[in-house]
């Protein structure tokens, strides 16, 4: 017979305003197996938990059933305290009172009634557990990092710089990201690529790190410290040893002057050859072949680039190439794009070249941009004389058409476009129409002000309600003004629109692989929004950048950081402990039908011959085997089984079923 | 196939032509328009105030006569589309006002929006498909340049109506292609042509429909095209030096497919 000890939690007033709390002690004080009951304040404090120790001496506790707040919260800290106590850790069950009962109910009888019964279920179960002990895994010394924009660059140099070996898969192309297209960065007003291309370099040059560029992840096994990635090298067309990355090939490309393919760098504002770099200083210097758009791919005519390139790097039979890896710990930094402006025809995005997104802004001001950083109208290649900003499209929205967050980093960027626009065309006209301008941040707020200020930029309280394309080729903008409380028509050149940012779309995907969680958004959740923030809930996944949530390039960087020390502390350990709720299986009851490794996801089943002894059994037949380093503890086959064989340790069917009993009492 | 058919008042008098070459294209495009026996206003506005249900139940009636018959109703006034729609939409969805409506109408069996609402354009765009209307055409209208003119009756509430997207439409300019015309977009075609501001104060629709001339010429109409009777009346009043002669949508299709001159 178990001595059960119960320990109810105030948690300050969230369970003890709604829950009357001496009245559950009270209650459970006879149940089976409980010797000891007893209530405080905070249970996971210091104090809290010298309660419980010295209980389990003076009491010669053998269970322990904590009422308090979700397992996922505290468990750890309570299994710990018990450990401490000399108590084995699995023979501790948390009865959730708080997110489950007092959160979410208001009448505080009903509330204590429901509070009991949790316990009761709890108290019934602990009744039956029996020590588990757990085991331990190697840890694979090598990080792999998915993205090659500033977040994964920043998390790959910081894991390198610790000395273990990281991976960076990159879809495109060249690493860089969208921070690559960026023309200034604020609030310093110094240039993107001065600051990234030294960081681009870095990576390539590391000795640490190998990039993985046109290149995804197509398939993920394993476990923290144990994942096993498949990657998928996409046919560059170009032998990347042989390539110096000369660019004759591009510039020879019949395909470049027709202009027929966007580029994508370019956000389509220019057109790129078949053959291509996304852009001068493309880390690595080398380029693909997209096959799709290449006449040599599609009639099998032309071969230019083959018959130039001075050191036979072209290859047109090139494969794709799969490569299988282990990794200890992965980190998602896979970025964001802007949504898509199709449902929003009120801003005639699709219909007049001069309504433009702020990216491809950042390109039409870039020195290295399709226009050389004049910037220009495309549709008369005309400099503008007054351009219109306007922010918050698709962010901050009250229905579907667009996101209800906010974007975080336009009001900013804004503020340095018209800055940008007005020290170099200091007699352009600049407007720019906002909801609130939002700018907390180092030095942030006293850049916004000095758009204002010192350079005069208009800026509207109010929203657009439709930008109208004249037929002389100018627009009209209808908006209103909320302070002076007046409608507006005004007249511009060119209109600039700040679109809402979303993660990138390959993110689904991938967070399917990884069974990392993503939010309504597409946002990958954090393991805790306050106090795990770099992590995932799924061990092992680590998050970096935008696609867990608009933010700047400081932040980015800072959370890069984060996320790379948490990385390598993953990777100092030679051992990690394994959770021992895993399947078990009975050989008595398995007759080896292969129910349970069909269902089970992580591949821990396999099957052996074994001696079988027990009453009226001598046999040698093949029963199934568990590898309980694979087994995540999911259950799915203690369901499956037809016999009854395999069962779960920790979460037994006869626990279970105990611990419905109890609350169905 | 056999619609019912909601013609409503102005489509008996002042928009006789918007109905006439209707029941010509229909009768060509073999499709039947059976009329409504009785039908009554709808009321020509559909009434906001939630309090008050006497003034929907002419559209419940015509929408339950639908139901009976099995059929969908057919609309081609845009203002009538809208009240029958959105009142559908309130039976189908206001438990308030669909109990109501139901308790004084005694039907047999409770009406509770079953019927489906169609615009005839959207009959040609969903049931016929302009691929095929583009093949029973005899008279493409080659050359001419045709501003497509929604106005607003008929876009929107855009979640109720699900007409075509209500901020860049293009059901109409899809229509005109299938008739071999060239559609001509401008910014103004889903703008309000000032409605029924013009009975009190004709200064606001002068305004409207100036602006709406303006761009359409401006960027090369010849000529508009609506599905409105409210908005030719605005449209035909205006003074707008811009101004290009404005045809209800279904002469157009009647001319296209060699009707026009029927019984």
């Amino acid at each position: 017979m178990q001595r059960i000890g119960v320990f109810v939690c105030h948690c300050g007033s969230n369970i003890a305003a709604t829950v009357d709390v001496k009245k559950v002690v009270e209650l459970v004080r006879y149940e089976p197996g409980v010797v000891f009951a007893d209530d405080y304040m905070y249970m996971c404090s210091e104090a809290g938990q010298e309660k419980i120790i010295e209980a389990i001496k003076e009491n010669k506790l053998t269970g322990l059933v904590i009422c308090s707040c979700s397992p996922r919260m505290h468990e750890k800290t309570f299994r710990a305290c018990a450990e401490k106590a000399g108590l084995n850790p699995y023979m501790v069950e948390i009865a959730n009172i708080r997110e489950q009962c007092s959160w979410i109910h208001k009448d505080r009888e009903e509330a204590t009634e429901k509070a009991v019964i949790l316990a009761r279920a709890a108290i019934a179960k602990v009744n039956l557990n029996t020590p588990l002990q757990e085991g331990e895994s190697p840890v694979i010394k090598r990080a792999l990092v998915i993205g090659g924009g500033i977040a994964g660059i920043q998390t790959a140099l910081d894991i390198a710089d610790a000395g273990y070996p990281v991976d960076i898969v990159e879809r495109e192309p060249s690493i860089g990201g969208r921070m690559s297209q960026f023309d200034k960065t604020f609030p310093t007003l110094d240039c993107a690529s001065c600051i990234l291309t030294p960081k681009m370099v870095e990576v390539n040059q590391h000795p640490n790190i190998t990039l993985y560029t046109y290149s995804e992840v197509e398939g993920v096994a394993g476990y923290v410290g144990n994942f096993e990635v498949q990657i998928k090298k996409k046919a560059r067309s170009v032998d990347m040893a042989a390539c110096t990355g000369c660019g004759e090939c591009q510039a020879k490309c019949p395909l470049g002057k027709m202009g027929k393919i966007p580029s994508e760098f370019d956000r389509g504002l220019k057109n790129r050859p078949a053959i291509y770099m996304p852009f001068a200083q493309a880390v690595p210097a080398v380029p693909v072949i997209d096959r799709e758009n290449c006449t040599y791919f599609k009639t099998g005519k032309c071969g230019v680039c083959a018959k130039i390139c001075p050191s036979k790097a072209i290859n047109y039979e090139q494969e794709d190439e799969i490569v299988t890896e282990k990794y200890g710990a992965i980190v998602v930094a896979t970025g964001f794009d802007i949504i898509n402006l199709d449902k929003y025809g009120e801003y005639a995005y699709n219909e007049s070249p001069d309504v433009i997104t702020s990216i491809e802004l950042e390109r039409l001001m870039n020195a290295a941009g399709p226009t050389g950083g004049h910037l220009e109208r495309m549709s008369d290649h005309k400099q503008p004389k007054d351009i219109v900003f306007i922010q918050c499209v698709g962010s901050r929205c009250d229905d579907e058409k667009g996101k209800p967050y906010c974007s975080k980093v336009c009001c900013m960027y804004t503020a340095k476009h018209a800055m940008l626009i007005k020290d170099h065309w200091p007699d352009t006209n600049v407007t720019v129409f906002y909801i609130d301008v939002r700018t907390p941040g180092k030095n942030f707020d006293e850049f916004y002000r000095r758009a204002v200020e010192q350079y005069h930029v208009n800026y509207i309280k109010g929203q657009v309600g439709k930008v109208i394309p004249q037929p002389d080729g100018s627009l009209m903008v209808q908006g209103v003004d909320l302070l002076d409380n007046k409608q507006i028509m005004k007249k511009t050149d060119m209109v600039v629109l700040a679109a809402a940012i979303e993660p990138n779309k390959g993110v689904r995907k991938i967070a399917t692989m990884l069974t990392a969680s993503i939010d309504n958004n597409d946002f990958l959740t954090e393991a805790h929004a306050k106090l795990r923030p770099v992590e995932s809930p799924t061990a092992g996944i680590f998050l970096s950048g935008m696609a867990q949530g608009p933010k700047d390039i400081p932040e980015t960087v800072s959370q890069a950081g984060a996320a790379a020390v948490k990385v390598v502390g993953l990777l100092a350990k030679d051992k990690l402990k394994t959770n021992p709720c895993t399947a078990k299986c009975d050989p008595m009851f398995c007759n080896g039908c292969s129910t349970c490794a069909n269902v089970c996801p992580y591949g821990a089943i396999t099957y052996e011959d074994q001696l079988v002894r027990g009453p009226g059994v001598n046999e040698t037949r093949r029963v199934a085997i568990v590898n309980n380093a694979l087994c995540q503890g999911c259950g799915a086959c203690t369901t499956a089984c037809p016999s009854g064989a395999m069962d779960l340790q920790g979460f037994s069917n006869r626990q279970i079923t105990t611990e419905v009993d109890a609350i169905c009492q | 196939m056999k619609y019912s058919y909601y013609p409503g008042c102005t489509l008996k008098n002042k928009a006789q032509d918007l109905d006439r070459y209707a029941r010509l294209s229909a009768a060509a495009l073999g499709f039947e328009l059976e009329e409504i026996p009785e039908w009554q206003c709808c009321g020509g506005v559909y009434p906001l105030g939630t309090d008050e249900i006497a003034t929907k139940l002419s559209s419940v009636r015509a929408l339950n006569h639908a139901k009976e018959q099995g059929q969908d109703l057919i609309t081609l006034c845009t203002a009538c589309h809208h009240v029958l729609k959105r009142v559908n939409d309130d039976m189908k969805n206001n438990e308030d006002i669909s109990t109501r409506a139901n308790n004084y109408m005694q039907l047999d069996e409770p009406y509770k929006g079953e019927t489906s609402v169609k615009h005839f354009l959207e009959v040609l765009r969903d049931e016929i498909g302009f691929d095929e209307l583009k093949s029973k055409v005899v008279k493409p209208l080659e050359g001419k340049k045709i501003g497509a003119y929604y106005g607003c009756l008929v876009l929107r509430p855009g979640k109720i109506l699900e007409f075509d997207d209500p901020e860049n439409p293009k059901i109409m300019e899809d229509f005109i292609r299938a008739l071999g015309g060239e559609p001509v977009i401008y910014p103004y075609r889903n703008e309000c042509c000032g409605a029924y501001t013009s009975l009190k104060d004709g200064g606001i629709s002068q305004e409207r429909t100036k602006l709406i001339f303006d761009s359409s010429s401006g960027f090369g109409a010849d000529m508009l095209i609506t599905a409105c009777p409210l908005c030719m009346y605005n449209l035909n009043k205006s003074e707008a030096d811009s101004k290009v002669p404005v045809y209800y949508f279904t002469e157009l299709l009647a001319e296209a497919l060699g009707v026009k001159e029927g019984e």
